[in-house]
């Protein structure tokens, strides 16, 4: 194929602009690793301080019932709020910046969290309660080392419906400029390269299901009394 | 002048709600493709979930349908679409909106049918009823609660990614949010945004009244 001033460009995916291109792959890898780190800090970044944020808020709601339901209406008022409209809000506020997104992200994720923390900790058997309590258990043991093991399944749940939606919820940081390979999916459709859309798009997902198969790890070591052992 | 005032100032702007970019033409777009998305996606999953819960089968797919769902963005479908066959048209918003309304509706369905006391569905075949009347008239009214979470699962979802679309070239009020950073006008942006947030909580709260009133009658 012949483009003007004698520049010859060879038939390839380029060219004829094909969803799959290894070509591009290739030679754009530089760029896919870049937006793969920065969609996997921002994600990771959002899901551990929705934990942090979490936690005191879901035992805060649990030790004083008046505050239960304001925390749980407003997360789920937040929760419905639309993302683009969420990140749009805060813009006034943090600006055009990778922290707007990042709050974005922690407001959802951490609704889903004080959820699974109040219904994994409120589903404590009373009687496992009582016991410890009877044993002399303070409040502080009585968490640690009964109801949050006792609550794990449940926390981890919502932790992986938690990681899965935020991996995926950060491309719509690509309206501010800071959505990881979403950046690349807004391009994509700007300059309506298809290869770069579906790589970009395909990588999210990788994303979300390597995220997902982690905590599913990860919670096999938090409760080994859970792990099916086999007959030798 | 503060964004509180600026946001004043827009509101008050009659330009902004009159016109074809106007709040009110965005609102009925927004609306519109939401009713008929979710209806289309009602129109698939509450038969397949229906027959799905009944027979008992497929229940893998029907309850990882929305896990699926969950772990792909929205938005790379919206674009994935809008680059395919149907191109930077109406139609590829709407096929994106639907495909990402089956899976809670269906999910929803499927479980509702499958929850129904097996005792009760015995009774019912014990008084003579046949598959189809057991459906109609045991099934789906014990698993109409969870249709209608779903239902409602999926038109939130669609609200918010019809905002998304707004990024690819769909209607609706996302448009003003977008056209409010193109023109680098912040109070235009919160404006589109507080709009959406508005749409969304003013749904949410249709559909608690809904599933209130149904409770109180069933």
């Amino acid at each position: 194929m012949v483009v003007g001033h004698g520049i010859t460009l060879s038939e390839s995916c380029l060219t004829r602009n094909d969803w799959i291109c290894w070509e591009y792959v290739r030679t754009r890898s530089d760029e896919l690793v870049e937006a793969t780190v920065a969609h996997v800090t921002l994600a990771v970044v959002a899901v551990v301080v929705a934990c942090l944020t979490a936690v005191p808020l879901a035992l805060l709601a649990r030790r004083q019932p008046a505050l239960r339901q304001p925390i749980e209406g407003t997360a789920a008022i937040i929760y419905t709020i639309p993302s683009l409209a969420l990140f749009a809000v805060l813009v006034p506020f943090t600006g055009l910046s990778a922290v707007t997104v990042v709050i974005g992200l922690v407001l959802y994720a951490q609704t889903i969290l004080i959820r699974a923390l109040l219904v994994g900790l409120a589903a404590v058997p009373p009687d496992v309660r009582d016991a410890a309590v009877g044993m002399g258990f303070g409040p502080a043991r009585l968490l640690l080392t009964v109801e949050a093991p006792l609550a794990t399944p449940t926390i981890m749940a919502g932790l992986r419906v938690a990681a899965v939606s935020t991996v995926a919820l950060t491309t719509v940081g690509a309206i501010i400029g800071h959505g990881g390979l979403g950046n690349l999916i807004y391009a994509g459709l700007r300059s309506v390269f298809r290869a770069e859309v579906l790589t970009a798009s395909v990588l999210c997902v990788v994303l979300a299901v390597l995220a997902d198969l982690a905590l599913v790890g990860l919670q096999r070591l938090l409760t080994p009394w859970r792990r099916t052992v086999g007959v030798s | 002048m503060g964004l509180p005032s600026e946001l004043l100032a827009w509101f008050s702007d009659p330009e902004n709600w009159v016109g074809p970019g106007g709040v009110l033409v965005r609102t009925v777009e927004h609306v519109g493709l939401t009713a008929a998305s979710v209806g289309l996606a009602c129109l698939v999953a509450i038969p397949l979930g229906l027959w799905l819960g009944h027979t008992g089968r497929g229940g893998t797919l029907a309850i990882n349908v929305s896990n699926v769902g969950r772990a792909v963005p929205t938005f790379a479908v919206l674009v994935i679409l809008a680059l395919g066959p149907l191109g930077l048209s109406i139609w590829s918003t709407l096929v994106a909106l639907v495909l990402f309304a089956v899976p809670p509706i269906l999910t929803n369905v499927y479980v509702g049918v499958r929850e129904v006391d097996q005792d009760v569905r015995a009774a019912a075949v014990g008084m003579g009823m046949s598959g189809s009347q057991v459906l109609q008239r045991v099934e789906l009214p014990l698993a109409t609660p969870l249709v209608v979470v779903g239902v409602r699962v999926a038109t939130l979802q669609v609200i918010a990614t019809a905002t998304i679309a707004a990024l690819v070239a769909g209607p609706g009020l996302g448009r003003i949010i977008t056209a409010g950073f193109g023109r680098q006008d912040q109070a235009q942006i919160v404006a589109g945004a507080l709009l959406v947030a508005v749409l969304a909580l003013a749904t949410e709260l249709a559909f608690t009244r809904v599933q209130r009133s149904g409770r109180r009658i069933g």
